[in-house]
Order: structure tokens, then C-alpha cells, then sequence
């Protein structure tokens, strides 16, 4: 499967909340990042956790989050930044 | 709606961070995963493992320790695949029970 986004995309994470198994933290829901590496293409987690064999395999993101972004009441530094790994289904193009 | 383990980032007191060591019941609930999970059997993936911690629930996610969790979500992902009956886990859990009473 070829990934969607490369290095440097600003992408922004699905503001979804469906039930079930999913690898994508609250925190970082309707947030959006930049890609810093495309770590590889793996069995989909969201279909292993229930026995299935996890087909299609997904691109896996490090995507980068500001702090202050992510929290209201941050009182570090602008420049803190928190990597998350998120699967390819979960992002989208930054409007 | 966010789930109960999905916690990041919300207020959740101290961080214990001394270490301890591992009671030998723990050491062999992570023996059990390592051994259903392994390329031999392939029983379980830990991905189902972690579901099956996360559909605890609340209050059992809370009140279970770490190594709980995890035996809690080994049982019943087995007992759903066949693997064991809840019939032979129940007569094996009164056994090892009595023989235990026995020995103290």
C-alpha cells in the first residue's frame, strides 16, 4: 500500500469517536500535525484486536502535535511538541 | 463518547514510581500470553489482548491490577474461541482452590 502523506504534510486527525478498538488517543482528535516520518505499512490493529487478519495493511505516521495545541491550559514552552503514531485511516489533508 | 481507558491527559494523581517484583502468578500470566500468542499457536494476538482489557470496563479497569487485566482478558478471548469451556475453567479453578486449602 503506498502512503498517502510524506514527510512535512500538515495533516489534520480524524474528530471521530466510533466504539471499539481504536489506536488513535482522545487528545489528539480534531488536532492537526505534521508528518515527521512514515514508519511503515502494518497489519490494521483496529481489525487484529478482534481476530481478523488486518487486511488491508495500513501506513503508519509519526505526526507531531504542538503542546500548546493539544492542551488549553499548556504553560510550557510554544515550542514543545508531542509525537503520536497514527495510522493512515485516521488522517486527512489539513483543510 | 470517549472511552474509559482513553485517559490521556486527564487528572490522574502521582505517578508510582517505585519498582517492585513480580509475584510468580504474575510472572505466569505473562508466561500464558507469551505461550497462546506464540507462532506455534497463534490462539491470540496482543492486540486482542488489549481490546479485551479495554472492554472490561470502567469499573473492573479500575479496580484490577495490572497482571488482572490481562488474565481477565486471556480468559475471556479464550473461552469466546472455543479454546476453553467456561464449564472446564470453573471445575479447574474449584480444584486448584481445594488443593490449595489442602496445603495450608
Amino acid at each position: 500500500m503506498t502512503a498517502r502523506f510524506t514527510v512535512g504534510d500538515t495533516v489534520q486527525v480524524r474528530a471521530a469517536t466510533p466504539p471499539g478498538h481504536v489506536r488513535t488517543p482522545y487528545f489528539i482528535r480534531g488536532h492537526a500535525g505534521t508528518v515527521t516520518k512514515v514508519a511503515g505499512v502494518f497489519a490494521n490493529p483496529e481489525e487484529l484486536a478482534y481476530g481478523r487478519p488486518g487486511t488491508p495493511a495500513q501506513p503508519l505516521y509519526w505526526v507531531q502535535f504542538a503542546q500548546k495545541d493539544l492542551w488549553a491550559d499548556y504553560q510550557g514552552s510554544d515550542k514543545d511538541t508531542a509525537v503520536v503514531d497514527v495510522f493512515e485511516s485516521w488522517l486527512e489533508a489539513a483543510p | 463518547m470517549r472511552r474509559h481507558h482513553d485517559m490521556g491527559g486527564l487528572d490522574a494523581g502521582p505517578v508510582e514510581q517505585a519498582e517492585h517484583d513480580y509475584s510468580p502468578w504474575e510472572k505466569r500470566v505473562d508466561a500464558i500470553m507469551r505461550l497462546v500468542g506464540d507462532d506455534k499457536r497463534q490462539l491470540m494476538t496482543v492486540d486482542e489482548l488489549r481490546r479485551g482489557i479495554e472492554d472490561l470496563g470502567p469499573g473492573a479497569y479500575d479496580e484490577l491490577n495490572y497482571y488482572e487485566r490481562w488474565i481477565s482478558s486471556i480468559t475471556n478471548t479464550l473461552i469466546e474461541k472455543g479454546v476453553i469451556s467456561i464449564d472446564e475453567l470453573g471445575r479447574r479453578m474449584d480444584a486448584v482452590k481445594a488443593r490449595w486449602q489442602a496445603s495450608v
